[in-house]
């Protein structure tokens, strides 16, 4: 197996607050990692480290076999192409439709796409998420769910190789939170991508993942797999599935 | 009384040290921006958008702001120039007053508080929202994209606001004459560019290519650093206004220093 995503002894510090200890992680190629943990513990800081959108104060951050802390600006931006990132909200860009939007990612990455080739791949991302029809549409034009599909569209359209989900399917009733779980497993089945899923939804995490972590105080606490973590006898863990 | 003095004293230094750390983050992103104008890959189309709505949203503006500005500055200056019998320098002496000094601040100053606020609360809202880290992860270069065409926006289009402003001015201070007195239109730019030359032209247009970059710099730092929360887009918005507003003073003043230097005035 392939490790895509390997992380040694990470520490990351706001000010006098510790967020992140000694995060140490493994994630192979195809593979899904859920991470759950209680709000504040540092999952969304962690996800950020990855991508330096949030600069880690000490460790190593190897993506595709590079450390990531190291890197100048250009591989910094190469290897970003290679990792997809899903926010919270979607994060569209709202002063752009749905297909400039998905336009831009290619034009701005991938400047030697053709237009009828770029049609072609945003017709075909937008498909990928059962939205088709709304390729016209502005951002404020769409629901919480749809907005989320749109920015996991966004991100495919690069093929990423590692996709980041931070809280896919918080804020969403549960037929689309069942929803977007089950689009999180057929892109990795499609496009063999490895994921790092951060979520309190452990039906989303059941559903997903492969393996799980549990943050608590700016380290993982616990890890297995679901069933593993389901049968635990720590208090903490139990907390999780009751 | 001593712990009084010491918390003073630490007061004044985190209050420095927070001054300086803002100058020196300005300073950085300054740096980092410059660079963006000569990256690939060039916005040609999103320049121009920007360049249509910092101009079309300011005209109106700034278009009744400067005709005011002429005919006020003329009815106010036109009694004493009478009482020491020399109507006839007024028109120079406006031309001169507008398109050296008034002109160029109070058109800065409007755009400050238009296009800087606009660009403050738009960026602002772009990284509450997480658009800006959006881009940044995708290797999409907002910094160029968003930053570098709004800053080069402002940088052309507020010396041709300013020249705007100046222009309508003029007619606002002929359209005060001619109320006064019976002077043709001809007869008052005569005087008036008989009046000016280039040494008033030039420092005059320098410094308003650096007032637009300023405004818009100053703009897109505001929101780019802008902290998470909604409040922070106001904030933005506001910090945007007083700092561009300040800093174009302090750009005036050397402006002026330096043209005493170059032309002796």
């Amino acid at each position: 197996m392939e490790t895509v995503i390997e992380i040694k002894h990470l520490e990351k510090s706001f000010d006098q607050l510790a967020v992140l200890t000694d995060i140490n992680l493994k994630l192979e190629r195809g593979e899904n990692l859920a991470i759950l943990g209680k709000s504040g513990t540092g999952k969304s800081v962690l996800t950020k480290c990855i991508v330096r959108l949030v600069q880690a104060d000490k460790g190593e951050i190897l993506v595709l076999g590079n450390d990531i802390l190291k890197m100048d600006d250009e591989q910094l931006n190469e290897t970003r192409k290679k990792v997809g990132y899903l926010f919270q909200g979607g994060a569209l860009y709202d002063s752009m439709t749905v297909r400039q939007n998905l336009e831009f990612q290619i034009r701005r990455t991938q400047m030697e796409k053709k237009k009828k080739e770029l049609r072609e791949l945003v017709e075909e991302s937008l498909e990928n998420v059962g939205l088709a029809d709304a390729i016209n549409k502005m951002p404020a034009e769409l629901s919480g769910g749809m907005k989320k599909r749109i920015g996991l569209a966004r991100t495919l359209i690069l093929k990423p190789q590692i996709i980041l989900y931070d809280e896919p399917t918080t804020g969403l009733d549960p037929v689309t939170s069942g929803e977007i779980s089950e689009l999180i497993l057929q892109v990795q089945e499609k496009y063999n991508t490895s994921s790092i899923i951060i979520t309190h939804d452990m039906k989303c995490a059941k559903m997903t993942a492969n393996q799980l972590k549990i943050m608590k105080d700016g380290k993982f606490y616990a890890e297995g797999t679901f069933s593993q973590l389901s049968e635990s006898d720590d208090q903490e863990v139990k907390a999780y599935f009751s | 009384m001593k712990n009084n003095m010491e918390a003073l004293k630490e007061n004044i230094v985190g209050s420095l040290n927070r001054f300086f750390t803002e100058v020196g983050n300005i300073l950085l992103f300054t740096g980092q921006v410059i660079r963006q104008f000569f990256s690939a890959p060039f916005e040609f189309k999103e320049l121009i958008r920007q360049g249509y709505y910092i101009g079309n949203k300011t005209l109106p503006l700034i278009a009744i702001t400067g005709f005011i500005m002429g005919l006020v500055l003329t009815l106010q200056s036109r009694p004493v120039m009478v009482d020491f019998g020399a109507e006839s320098l007024l028109p120079g002496m406006i031309a001169i007053s507008i398109i050296r000094e008034i002109g160029p601040v109070i058109t800065a100053l409007l755009c400050a508080g238009k296009i800087s606020s606009g660009i403050g609360a738009e960026l602002g809202a772009m990284k509450v929202t997480e658009q800006l880290d959006a881009m940044e992860v995708s290797g999409a270069k907002p910094l160029n994209y968003v930053v570098a065409t709004r800053v080069m926006a402002t940088t052309i289009l507020v010396p041709i606001l300013v020249f705007f402003a100046d222009a309508i001015g003029l007619f606002g201070s002929f359209a005060a004459l001619n109320m006064r007195e019976d002077i043709s239109l001809r007869l008052f730019f005569s005087q008036a560019f008989d009046s000016l030359s280039f040494a008033d032209v030039i420092p005059a247009t320098i410094k308003t290519v650096f007032f637009g970059f300023f405004i818009g710099l100053i703009g897109s730092y505001k929101g780019y650093t802008a902290d998470r929360g909604t409040e922070s887009v106001g904030l933005s918005a506001n910090s945007a206004v007083v700092t561009a507003s300040l800093v174009i003073f302090i750009i005036d003043l050397i402006a002026v220093q330096i043209s005493e230097l170059i032309y002796g005035f």
